[in-house]
């Protein structure tokens, strides 16, 4: 073969080679659409055409983007306990009794009136007329019963604390124990007395009672679409993952539930047949955007229409754009903890002395929102139960040298424990309050060693796990008007937070828990916050304020001090 | 080519056992405790040791192990201790937007950088190939956070051009069948959804494909440069064959070898990236899945994700091992 046939071959062969790809690159773009065509013949749009989410033009939008934080845990309230589950099931969900839209007084709402036995022993519930469940089942008296019988009958993994935390902490039991920790419930079984009443009894007096129904994990539920979903956990396995806890949920509410897009979004459309006062828009989105700074920017950019926790430092930019800054009335406490379990903070002189050299002033003033007020004693001043007339320690720098002295303790060494990386509505930015207050006690002559500690997962485990560390920062954030609820949490037993022993205190808060009046309790637990800030286990610091955001087009929504927002009443309007 | 794949199989289980038992230590010498970080500031003492007892917790590691082992090896890896989902169900749930993410980003750095790696190396020393080199060093050294970040500050927070978070906006009303929004928007004719999910994917996409970007361009740009001075070049050169001809058949198609051997490894790479990309825009995929698993402690999602993404790192540098062999003949015969 001569040189040039070869070339000539070649070059034929490289034609061939040129067509091939392109050939095969042809066929396979033919299968390829061929597939595509079929999957879409089988793909149907499932947009609702009338109620979708488009924007309606003119008067404003229907849809409502809220901006939370993580997805929740479940949508079954019963086996929630963080605020974000209850966001979205206040908006499915009612209770017997709520709240007054903005206080912690109560309200009615299934139940429209309620009467209490002398012995408090019996509640009797007159029930809202014409309510229905949304898949039209009529919510009566029977209903009520099936829904407290539901929890006192849970089994196994579904009374864990990390599921009936709610149930476990104030009914303490249900029918069968299968915790060792737990003991007599609280619930004695109820009674339809006709379709529209119903009595709820219960083994002993219990003052908290009406306020903790107020919890969206006591609302009312169809239990026995609960129960055909495996909501109940029957067989054993989680509650909190079954048909009816991620999707299933039927509740008296003003939303119905749609969908939910695990990490990215839940959807609620409006409840047609509501009973009360139906939702101005027609479809209402959380969003789980998980970073403070990125809900800023996404309530900036337009893609959600309002979020929760705004951060104090952003409430300034926000208000300058333009968008809407609500504050929602204090409910949560922030302390500096004192464990007396490491000398010499068992002295009592030692815990008034850093009592007296915090300056509560200007740790709000350096570090927590405007509007906060500084706090007397261990719960915000709308809690049954606050007293006025508490032994208050002035901040008073020579005051605290003194009794440092006295107590032999000048050139005093403590430990200083404090979370980083999270922001807590008691404690939007852990660090910053630190520094105020450490510098407050070093000049009062405390020096303090910092041990700063990751929030989750340490933090919790040195400051409430372990017995050697000093004094720590922490807080709580109440769930119902309850003082039980904040003393009775903190006091109530010895614990390693704050390492001691006050049988006293522990009595005392034994027994205000079982007394039947509101007056008995304002009373007893008046007296109860005299004695503990006497025995000053820890600081009291403020009652920090918790800011809402939102874009300058939304109205009608009512911040709760306990959270208790439901949606109905808001509107979205071009911005 | 068939053996090929079975040996690197049966290896891929060897490294799997190893890489679980290593995993199985590392989730366990990480500080804290999982049952209080589960329940929070309201834990009790008694709450903490019912998580620890139900989570099985309160063993032996070795003994921790041995059931993991048992469970894994019947396909059940167990749910996740802060929602009680089963991990393998979130997994899936989760993977289509990591992949999408991901295939988004690949796609951006071939289609920008293999051109420009070839145009750089065609005219080297020249302006284009200074900008190029100088761009791809930067690429690689701003981290993909810090990118990302700054993307959306600049083009979604001043200019507003796109949105700043999620994979679709709230307010439509899409239909989801393959997770993948994409082509879900394609498959159900809902073209504003697939529309608004692609303008979602443009700016973490340029964040995460920074990285394979700069890699391609200069691997590219190097090998072009090396395939351009070798012998068959010169010869089809002399030959006289049309430029064009050269540059496709010669010179790229020699060139893109070390580039396809890159990309398996970039796909390590993207994953790593998308951990702190879906962090930063709130994309509900694998990687931000993760983050929250690290910050929560919860040990079967660490395990289970970890030991998935390795499983599919394995195989994607499989793909691209078998893909050699087409792209370049002598590997299939050898």
């Amino acid at each position: 073969m001569s040189p040039q046939n070869a070339e000539q071959i070649d070059e034929q062969n490289a034609e061939q080679r040129r067509f091939t790809p392109t050939r095969r690159a042809f066929s396979m773009a033919a299968v390829a659409t061929a597939g595509l065509a079929t999957l879409s013949a089988c793909a149907e749009s499932q947009r609702d055409e009338d109620s979708g989410g488009q924007e309606s033009g003119g008067s404003g939008r229907d849809t409502f983007v809220f901006g939370g934080s993580s997805d929740p845990d479940a949508l079954d309230p019963v086996f929630a306990s963080d605020g974000e589950t209850f966001r979205i099931t206040r908006q499915v969900f009612e209770g017997l009794v709520a709240t007054e839209p903005g206080t912690t007084e109560l309200a009615p709402s299934l139940a429209t009136e309620w009467s209490t036995s002398e012995d408090g022993l019996s509640y009797t519930f007159t029930l809202a007329e014409g309510v229905t469940f949304s898949n039209g089942k009529a919510f009566d008296a029977a209903a009520v019963v099936a829904n407290f019988d539901r929890w006192y009958n849970l089994r196994g993994i579904a009374q864990g604390e990390d599921l009936a935390y709610y149930y476990r902490s104030i009914f303490r039991g249900f029918a069968t124990n299968d915790d060792a920790s737990l003991g007599t419930s609280l619930y004695a079984g109820s009674t339809a007395n006709s379709d529209g009443t119903v009595t709820v009894n219960l083994t002993a007096p219990f003052a908290g009672f009406l306020a903790s129904l107020t919890l969206p994990a006591f609302a009312m539920q169809d239990t026995e679409a609960a129960e055909a979903g495996g909501g109940n956990g029957s067989d054993g396995s989680d509650p909190r993952q079954s048909d009816y806890a991620i999707g299933g949920i039927i509740g008296t509410g003003p939303f119905v539930f749609d969908s939910w897009e695990r990490g990215q979004q839940i959807t609620l459309k409006r409840n047609e047949d509501y009973w009360g006062e139906k939702a101005k828009v027609t479809t209402a989105v959380i969003r789980f955007i998980s970073d403070g700074t990125a809900r800023r920017q996404a309530l900036q950019n337009g893609d959600i229409d309002g979020y929760d926790l705004v951060a104090p430092a952003d409430v300034a930019t926000l208000q300058d754009g333009g968008f809407q800054i609500q504050n929602r009335p204090a409910f949560n406490i922030l302390y500096l903890g004192i464990n007396q379990a490491l000398p010499p903070l068992n002295d009592v002189r030692v815990r008034q002395a850093i009592a007296h050299s915090i300056d509560k002033e200007a740790v709000i003033a350096n570090a927590l929102p405007e509007g906060t007020e500084p706090a007397t004693q261990f719960m915000p001043d709308n809690v049954i139960g606050w007293n006025e007339n508490v032994t208050t320690y002035e901040y008073d720098v020579a005051a605290a040298q003194a009794l440092l002295a006295e107590a032999g303790q000048t050139g005093l060494t403590i430990p200083f424990n404090y979370p980083t990386g999270v922001s807590r509505p008691y404690m939007p930015n852990p660090e910053t309050i630190y520094n105020a207050i450490s510098q407050q006690l070093s000049a009062a002559g405390i020096t303090t060693t910092p041990v700063a500690e990751q929030w989750s997962p340490n933090y919790l485990d040195t400051v409430q796990g372990t017995a050697t560390h000093g004094i720590h920062l922490l807080g709580w954030t109440g769930d119902y008007n309850d003082p039980d609820n904040f003393i009775g949490v903190f006091f109530g037993a010895a614990t390693n937070e704050w390492g001691f022993t006050d049988q006293g205190i522990f009595d005392a808060l034994a027994t205000a828990r079982t007394v039947t009046t509101e007056a008995e309790q304002e009373t007893a637990y008046q007296d109860i916050n005299e004695q503990i800030m006497t025995l000053l286990p820890g600081i009291p610091v403020a009652s920090p304020v918790p800011s809402l955001a939102f874009a300058a087009g939304v109205e009608g929504y009512t911040a709760s001090p306990v959270q208790d927002e439901v949606w109905n009443t808001v509107t979205v309007a071009d911005a | 080519m068939l053996s090929l794949v079975v040996r690197r199989l049966g290896l891929l289980v060897v490294v799997l056992f190893g890489l679980s038992l290593l995993l199985f230590a590392w989730v366990r010498a990480l500080p804290g405790d999982p049952a209080r970080a589960l329940l929070g500031e309201k834990a009790t003492p008694a709450g903490i040791a019912a998580v620890n007892e139900r989570y099985g917790f309160d063993q032996p590691v070795w003994q921790q192990y041995l059931t993991y082992l048992g469970q894994i090896v019947r396909g059940d890896f167990g749910a996740s201790i802060n929602t009680g989902e089963p991990v393998v169900t979130t997994f899936f749930e989760r993977f289509p937007a990591t992949i999408e993410l991901s295939i988004a980003a690949l796609v951006l750095a071939i289609a920008l950088g293999i051109p420009l790696g070839y145009l750089a190396a065609r005219r080297r020393g020249g302006w284009l190939d200074n900008i190029v080199v100088g761009w791809s060093l930067l690429g690689v050294v701003v981290p993909v956070f810090f990118l990302a970040v700054i993307l959306k500050y600049a083009l979604a927070i001043q200019f507003g051009w796109f949105p700043t978070s999620g994979r679709q906006n709230a307010r439509i009303d899409a239909t989801h069948i393959t997770n993948f929004y994409v082509l879900d928007g394609l498959l159900t004719r809902e073209w504003d959804a697939s529309w608004d999910a692609l303008v979602h994917l443009v700016l973490p996409a340029l964040a995460l494909g920074s990285i394979p970007l700069a890699i391609i361009v200069r691997i590219t740009r190097a090998s072009v440069l090396d395939v351009l001075s070798d012998d068959h070049v010169r010869t089809a050169q002399a030959k006289g064959l049309p430029r064009g001809v050269i540059s496709r058949r010669h010179v790229l198609r020699n060139a893109l070898l070390p580039v396809s051997t890159t990309l398996g490894l970039q796909a390590g790479a993207l994953l790593s990236g998308a951990v702190l990309t879906e962090t930063v825009f709130s994309i509900n995929g694998i990687g931000s899945y993760l983050f929250d698993a690290v910050t929560q402690l919860d040990y079967p999602v660490l395990q289970g994700f970890i030991l998935f993404i390795a499983v599919v790192y394995a195989l994607v540098n499989l793909v691209v091992d078998v893909s050699y062999g087409f792209i370049d003949p002598r590997v299939r015969v050898s």
